[in-house]
């Protein structure tokens, strides 16, 4: 069961990490040539395998209470930015993010950047696309070992995370354009929420808790921040105009 | 020192982001709870609502800055 939850977890957050990762890569293989583009991607691509890689196994021979007290706090400060800006963009306090202003703002710097050749490649195209990839990957490459080495299986989070870069990748190769209808917002909300609750669940474990059902419990955690979340997302707008005018006033 | 400085600050906004706050209140929930712990209370009930109190108190801050 929280295998499923590991995987799915490693998935979502892939998946929309790839989709902003993709907009940055169509940004520079539109404006600088796809040659740089792709030499950025394979590169940041197998930074962040390599990142996987080295951190994965070494993390393994920590002593698991240990392990879980320490990436349980790491992933519940880190989950709680997710939701945080989740929540806010619910209740109406933070934009949206809209994949086709991003791709058009990426799209108008990379052609107006000067063009400098370096070991073959448009190095901007190559650096813009390196630096997007690599970015957006290194949280999913976090989660991915954070939650692999808690769980003891970095192999299946990998695939998790992978598997969404493909399915991501080869929709952005047919539709050849920014996947703006992907749900993002709602996916990094249910990422948000995942990352919390595995979290409080490993944090709570790496202190000492027993969870009343074990394992089981974790489902109930997962029900418990889903439901406080929207509780605060309802909260938040309807407490919106007031705070609004505050800050008006202010 | 510089480079080693950027590097710190790159992985101190990763981690925690703009609301240092809320990353002190997470340590201090769970030394409690291992404080808890060691005194042979099973406190799994703190946890999970201490978090989603934290999590209002940042958005109460992000929502007035």
């Amino acid at each position: 069961m929280s295998s499923a939850l590991l995987v799915l977890s490693a998935f979502l957050a892939s998946a929309v990490e790839t989709v902003e990762a993709l907009t940055i890569v169509l940004a520079a293989g539109v404006a600088r040539g796809w040659r740089s583009a792709l030499a950025g991607l394979g590169a940041a691509l197998l930074a962040l395998a390599v990142v996987v890689a080295a951190l994965g196994p070494g993390l393994t021979v920590v002593p698991l209470r240990d392990l879980r007290l320490f990436v349980g706090a790491l992933l519940l400060v880190f989950g709680l930015q997710w939701l945080r800006k989740a929540i806010l963009r619910a209740a109406g306090f933070k934009a949206l993010h809209d994949e086709q202003a991003v791709f058009a703002h990426e799209l108008e710097g990379a052609r107006g950047a000067a063009g400098v050749e370096r070991a073959g490649v448009d190095w901007y195209g190559f650096t813009l696309a390196f630096k997007g990839v690599l970015l957006e990957g290194l949280e999913v490459a976090f989660i991915v070992v954070a939650f692999g080495s808690t769980q003891g299986s970095v192999p299946l989070a990998a695939a998790g995370a992978a598997l969404a870069v493909v399915l991501v990748g080869a929709v952005g190769v047919a539709v050849r354009a920014p996947l703006a209808r992907v749900p993002e917002n709602t996916i990094k909300f249910a990422v948000g929420v995942l990352l919390t609750s595995f979290g409080i669940f490993w944090a709570g474990e790496g202190a000492g808790v027993r969870w009343p059902g074990s394992d089981a419990a974790l489902l109930a955690v997962v029900a418990f921040v889903v439901a406080a979340s929207g509780a605060l997302v309802v909260r938040l707008r309807h407490d919106r105009p007031r705070l609004l005018a505050l800050e008006a006033d202010a | 020192m510089s480079r080693i400085a950027a590097f710190g600050r790159f992985w101190w906004g990763f981690v925690v982001g703009d609301d240092w706050t809320t990353a002190v209140a997470v340590v201090a929930l769970i030394g409690s709870t291992d404080a808890l712990a060691h005194d042979a209370v099973n406190a799994w009930w703190l946890l999970p609502p201490a978090v989603v109190a934290a999590l209002y108190a940042s958005l109460r801050r992000a929502i007035r800055r």
